[in-house]
């Protein structure tokens, strides 16, 4: 039998990138917030620049929930089922992964939100692939600016802006949506080999720019600037550089005195009342059960759990899952394809070991709709981003461009030459929802305490491989400007798998026939229970997903403040 | 605006490296191999990562000590693997070239490895290719990895890469120097920072650099 806590306003499940976030408004306006997180707080002990530690035995932090609940996957639904991971994409900790993530902070681009009603303005409805499932945003860019530039001070990102108020900068990306203000630091640092790459994207007529960074690029609220290591790639910082919701929002919500941090709460299901309205969360700690009664759930665990503990709370209201009688959850899932990566060999030595993730250059020409896709045969595209980040373990195993062996005297004299004068790029490409992509709980396979793990069933369709395969020439081309002597292309995807860029299953729109969330990311079937993190976005980008879940975060919780009386009122 | 300050990077460089304790030519005592299995392991990583013209390899490195250490915490899921594989490969070098693997020529071993990388080499459970390849991932961690773990000694494997060393702190007139080959190379683990051994000290009491704890391991 659960202990039953006092009650409390808002509970947040999970105090990552977005729950983290979604504390701050609320407790600002005097909302007494309980955050169950499944993992500790973490200490400097736990960012050594270790390669070995963080990116090889994948930072085993002390609390393994996320790795014992690690979802199985399949292409599709007459496919086996993949060998499972042992390390997940995600990680618990107060701040979750935001403390170690590559910290990417990108705005979505206008048209991210419009992608049905703009391709069919422009191109006509068949150039809809088909078996998508996609749908405009129930709002556009305009609607988010204001929270993208909160989080952007409130978090701290640096960048360098294309667009402010319609006047194009050519310093930043030229593509992206207007902005109200500058970044509130300038962008990271170059370097000769980043400078080399901008030239020669220059030479080439494209638009080269600094990519945006949840990374202090100067002292920022009394946190230092960044150290550039190079030990940021899955990796926490130990000057507090990395703006985690660790050292930023949560502690200012602590301090407020309306945020109650729980670490080591294991979250299990959300239970509800015969009227089918949420009461509360079920939770354990050290095998102990507790139910915490709450006016308003916020669900902020990763897609992946998101929908596990959504499909798992089932009730009489509820039989197939909480908020989900209209089979909605799990259903247009998908994950960016960042694989089909292109790898280039240069005959000079890169300077690359210090450095990290987000410090690069961006070419954003061949994304979104930035271009005339009359004559291809795909929509979207892909943002090109060349970065500056080596270790030596990594460095050592990165190809050898078919020039030697894998070992021996030969594969000896070619790392000796060669382990500094690689890189690879980052190529995230955009990725639609299809009907027979989807989460679901597995039928076999369980957590320690006996519940089902994730499924999922995902692959890249035509239009996804197509972006991809255009992708690969654009970044060829670049590197071979720049003077790169060899080039390796990754396999074009086929799974999807498991990823840190993991979307949809509880979509947000204003049809609850299609979408499991309203506008505002609460549920269209439970009024009091709202959704954060990715899990909410029905369309990808070519770019890093975080910032868009951090924005759309606060502002789910700003709309919960001002409407407190309203969705947080009691019921009994 | 750092917390790492001159005094702190001083002290850290006046701790003498754990692993530099066997530079004598003294091996590491084995821990969870058998010392048959240590013999036949140090012989295969010798061809992995040669010691040549090229300099010290994963002999120098101590990567077959790193391997063995991590058997007994980080890597013991992989113990029945190295069991097994290392079985396997004594049988099929005695089988095909007529001598236990230690005793053949640098050629024949090369070629006795090349048949377990393409999974041509018998009497392997499952394909032998699964085991050559985790064998040289284990040799690169045991070789360019923190010599925290008991490999990469006296950083032999950082200095053949020119990897510049573990820093806490790179400023742009050092990514300058670097990029002029002029910045001086860091010899130092990561748990050689004070930063780290200080926290280490809060939550687990006295500070145990030098003994390897359960953090990654």
């Amino acid at each position: 039998m659960a202990t039953k806590l006092k009650d409390t306003d808002v509970v947040i499940v999970g105090l990552g990138a977005a729950g983290g976030v979604a504390a701050l408004p609320l407790a600002q306006a005097g909302i007494d917030v309980v955050g169950l997180e499944a993992g500790t707080w973490l200490t400097r002990r736990d960012f050594a620049p270790d390669e070995l530690r963080n990116n090889v035995r994948g930072w085993p932090q002390g609390i393994q929930k996320a790795n014992q609940e690690i979802p199985t996957s399949r292409a599709n639904a007459s496919s086996p089922t993949a060998p499972r991971g042992t390390i997940h994409p995600m990680q618990n900790a107060v701040g979750g992964t935001s403390l170690h993530y590559w910290a990417q902070s990108w705005r979505l681009n206008p048209w991210d939100f419009k992608v049905v009603s703009e391709t069919k303005r422009r191109y006509g409805a068949s150039r809809i692939p088909k078996g998508s499932t996609v749908e405009d945003w129930p709002f556009g860019l305009d609607e988010l600016e204001p929270y993208y530039d909160k989080i952007e001070y409130e978090v701290g990102v640096s960048g360098q802006a294309g667009n402010i108020n319609g006047k194009i900068d050519p310093r930043g990306n030229p593509f992206e949506g207007a902005r109200k203000r500058p970044y509130p630091m300038p962008p990271l640092r170059g370097n000769e080999f980043l400078e080399k790459m901008a030239s020669a994207a220059r030479t080439i007529g494209w638009a080269p720019f600094p990519g945006p960074a949840a990374v202090n690029s100067r002292a920022y609220q009394n946190r230092s600037g960044c150290m550039y290591h190079g030990f940021c790639n899955r990796g926490g910082c130990h000057v507090d550089a990395k703006n985690s919701t660790a050292v930023t929002t949560i502690p200012r919500a602590q301090a407020t005195g309306h945020l109650k941090v729980v670490p080591r709460a294991h979250v299990t299901t959300i239970e509800v009342d015969g009227n089918g309205r949420m009461t509360g969360v079920n939770y354990v700690t050290d095998g102990v059960e507790y139910f915490q009664p709450a006016k308003v759930v916020l669900l902020a665990s990763f897609t992946y759990e998101n929908n596990r503990l959504l499909l798992l709370s089932k009730s009489k209201a509820f039989p197939n899952g909480l908020s989900n009688n209209h089979k909605q959850v799990g259903r247009h899932y998908f994950s960016h394809h960042q694989g089909a990566g292109v790898t280039a060999l240069f005959p000079f030595n890169l300077n690359s070991w210090y450095g990290l993730p987000a410090q690069g250059v961006a070419v954003d020409n061949w994304a979104d709709d930035n271009f005339d896709h009359s004559g291809v045969d795909f929509i979207g595209g892909g943002n090109l981003w060349v970065y500056s980040d080596r270790r030596p373990i990594g460095a050592v195993g990165a190809s050898t461009f078919g020039r030697a062996p894998n070992w021996g005297s030969a594969w000896k004299a070619f790392i000796k030459e060669n382990a500094d004068r690689s890189n690879s790029a980052y190529l995230q490409k955009t990725t639609l929802p299809y009907e027979d992509n989807f989460l679901d709980l597995d039928p076999g396979v369980k957590d320690p305490l006996g519940y089902p793990v994730c499924r999922v069933t995902g692959e890249y369709k035509d239009n996804e491989r197509r972006i991809a395969a255009f992708i690969q020439d654009k970044m060829e081309q670049w590197y071979r400007e720049a003077g790169a002597v060899a080039i390796q292309r990754a396999p074009v995807g086929g799974a999807m798998g498991v990823s840190t860029h993991a979307y949809g299953g509880t979509r947000m729109g204003d049809n609850p026939e299609t979408n499991v969330v309203d506008r505002w990311g609460f549920s269209h079937e439970v009024p009091n229970l709202g959704v954060l993190g990715a899990s909410v976005m029905g369309t990808s980008g070519a770019r890093n997903p975080t910032l868009t879940a951090q924005a759309l975060a606060w502002r789910t919780a700003d709309h919960l403040a001002k409407n407190w009386n309203a969705i947080g009122r009691k019921t009994s | 605006m750092t917390f790492i300050s001159r005094r702190d990077l001083l002290k850290a460089a006046a701790i003498v490296p754990f692993a530099r304790g066997f530079q004598s030519g003294a091996r590491p005592p084995v821990e969870n191999l058998t010392s048959t299995e240590m013999q036949l392991l140090d012989a295969i990583v010798a061809r992995l990562i040669p010691t040549d013209a090229n300099g010290p390899g994963a002999t120098e490195a101590l990567a077959a000590h790193y391997i063995d250490h991590a058997l007994g915490n980080a890597l013991a899921s992989s113990r029945p693997a190295y069991t097994a594989g290392l079985a396997a490969l004594d049988r099929y070098a005695r089988s095909s070239r007529g001598a236990p693997f230690p005793q053949l020529s640098a050629t024949d071993q090369d070629s006795v490895l090349i048949d377990v990388e393409t999974g041509a080499a018998t009497g392997f459970t499952g394909s032998s290719a699964a085991f050559f390849a985790m064998v040289l991932s284990h040799t690169h961690q045991g070789t360019f990895g923190d010599p925290y773990y008991g490999g990469n000694a006296n950083f032999v494997g950082w200095d053949l890469i020119a990897y510049p060393g573990v820093r806490t702190m790179v400023t742009a007139t050092d990514q300058k120097s670097l990029e002029s080959k002029a910045l001086k190379t860091n010899h130092k683990s990561a748990y050689e920072y004070d930063f780290i051994k200080d926290s280490e000290r809060g939550r687990r009491g006295p500070a145990s650099l030098g003994k390897r704890d359960d953090h990654g391991d």
